[in-house]
């Protein structure tokens, strides 16, 4: 079966249901027993038309709640006519849902669950799993965030920006267990492209594309990290670089830059080069220099004085690093590399053994480390 | 079955025989080490006595009420002199034998110069529900 074409179907069908009068909360839990019947049934007798089977299952799921609670009566004499086919629809369905999980009534983390759960059409288990927190945890969030939105209009258009920072926190999270969240990020955004022309999802697309691209190269087989310029670059995704970086030359086109645009065109930039060697640092100091006007993101300076230091040499590196907060997180893993690179060993090591008790996550701790280690041991030979 | 905590401290334990901090190995210690900790696990996972591991950051504070109407009070960053806990896991055995036979394997860990670490850990067993049969 395949539940990919199962999960994209989500949307839609939550859509009509909505649009059918349904509130959201209990559209969305038919929408998951009809999800959990398909992949019981499907297998053994796929229906002809997905989508019509699945909104049929989902309706029928709906009325059998609505008239199994006495206490929903008004809600059944709205079920009893026959189901208005709904407002001719102003606005995609599929769109709706995603400004509806986005809404900036909900904390990240429950735009997060949400937005996997009712576009993504992922159970409350996967998700779970995926976040390393108990089911039960997960379905009590899900459910206060279906609260918080139930109440609003399903037919106003929101805002993309808090969408697009909802798809991006899914992406980063990676992946943990055997969900891919990288990928289903992917394929949530790809899914809002085909619902909206905006340049900067367009951006947000290819940013994510070029950087899943380099996924395999990325860690070791023993797990530790491997940072760009030591990566094995025949084991990047030509094909996800070849179509993040045709998306982002369409979105460019367009003359309307925005933050997603302008990392993705970074990370092109370092797609595009056959070495490290080969990189076009001046170039992508230009691009950090458009994301500091976009943005007012501290990390952009901090990345930025990397990029000067490949670009000008290591102490314009340090110059450019010195107008940075330190308090900054990785700032005292990136002055560590710069002054790797300018020949102050022993300063170097004692700032990567710093760095790495800094470090928020464990490959990094572990990396930074070892770069220490590999310093110190230089430094006894 | 019974369960139990083993901690692994920053600071504050009897120091390891072979105390020597890891950015003073080479890098190939280094791997060597993570590779024994992941086996370690992994093995666990193996004999169904593995239930959870997480490490911890060394930054951290401390937090209590105080008072209707006011924010928490917090005092960090924490003294050196303080006992610091670097992470944790905790495995589920058939006998007090077994859990202390676990936590020497883990403490042979290999640090600097590939040679075991016999660093200190501590072995606590979680308080467990009462019995059903209590006579």
């Amino acid at each position: 079966m395949d539940e990919t074409l199962l999960r994209s179907l989500t949307p839609s069908v939550l859509g009509i249901l909505v649009r059918r009068g349904i509130d959201f909360a209990a559209a969305e839990d038919a929408m998951q027993d009809a999800l959990v019947e398909a992949v019981r049934v499907w297998p053994a007798d796929p229906p002809r038309d997905p989508k019509g089977w699945l909104t049929t299952v989902a309706w029928r799921r709906f009325l059998d709640a609505a008239r199994s609670d006495a206490a929903r009566r008004r809600r059944e004499d709205l079920v009893e006519e026959e189901p208005a086919p709904g407002a001719a629809p102003t606005v995609d369905d599929t769109l709706q849902l995603y400004f509806l999980c986005a809404h900036p009534s909900l904390t990240p983390s429950s735009a997060v669950a949400l937005t996997l759960r009712a576009v993504g059409g992922l159970t409350t288990r996967q998700i779970a799993h995926a976040y390393l927190v108990p089911e039960a945890t997960m379905a009590q969030r899900i459910s206060r965030a279906k609260r918080t939105v139930s109440g609003l209009r399903f037919d106003r258009p929101g805002d993309v920006a808090t969408v697009l920072r909802v798809l991006y926190l899914v992406f980063n999270e990676g992946y943990s267990g055997d969900l891919d969240l990288a990928a289903e990020a992917i394929r949530l955004t790809r899914q809002l492209a085909a619902s909206i022309d905006h340049p900067e999802v367009a951006g947000l697309l290819a940013l994510m594309l070029l950087h899943h691209a380099r996924r395999a190269a990325r860690t070791a087989p023993d797990g530790s990290l491997v940072p760009l310029a030591e990566q094995d670059r025949s084991r990047w995704d030509t094909r996800s670089i070849a179509e993040g970086v045709e998306i982002l030359q369409a979105a460019l086109a367009r003359d309307q830059l925005g933050e997603f645009q302008a990392q993705a065109a970074i990370a092109a930039l370092h797609a595009d080069a056959p070495t490290a060697a080969e990189t076009d640092w001046v170039q992508i100091v230009e691009w950090y220099d458009e994301l500091a006007h976009l943005t007012d993101n501290p990390v952009v300076r901090l990345n930025r004085a990397v990029a000067v230091g490949e670009a000008d040499g290591p102490r314009a590196g340090l110059a450019a690093l010195a107008t940075v907060d330190d308090a900054l997180p990785r700032y005292t893993a990136v002055a560590a590399y710069l002054h790797e690179r300018d020949g102050d060993l022993a300063k170097a090591a004692r700032l990567y053994t710093e760095a790495a008790q800094q470090a928020t996550n464990l490959a990094e701790r572990d990396h930074l480390t070892r770069q220490a280690a590999r310093l110190n041991s230089l430094g006894r030979r | 079955m019974a369960k139990y905590l083993l901690l692994k401290h920053y600071r504050g334990g009897p120091a390891a025989v072979n105390d020597v901090p890891m950015d003073q190995w080479t890098p190939a210690e280094i791997s060597a080490h993570m590779q024994y900790m992941r086996d370690f696990a992994a093995r666990l996972e193996g004999t169904g006595e593995f239930v959870d591991g997480q490490a911890l950051a060394p930054e951290g504070t401390f937090v209590r009420y105080d008072g209707e109407g006011r924010p928490p009070v917090t005092d960090g960053p924490f003294a050196e002199t303080k006992d610091l806990i670097a992470g944790w896991m905790v495995i589920d055995v058939d006998s007090h034998d077994r859990a202390v036979e676990l936590a020497g394997e883990l403490s042979a860990a290999p640090g600097a110069g590939g040679k075991p670490i016999h660093e200190w850990l501590e072995l606590r067993p979680f308080l467990s529900e009462p019995p059903t049969i209590t006579e």
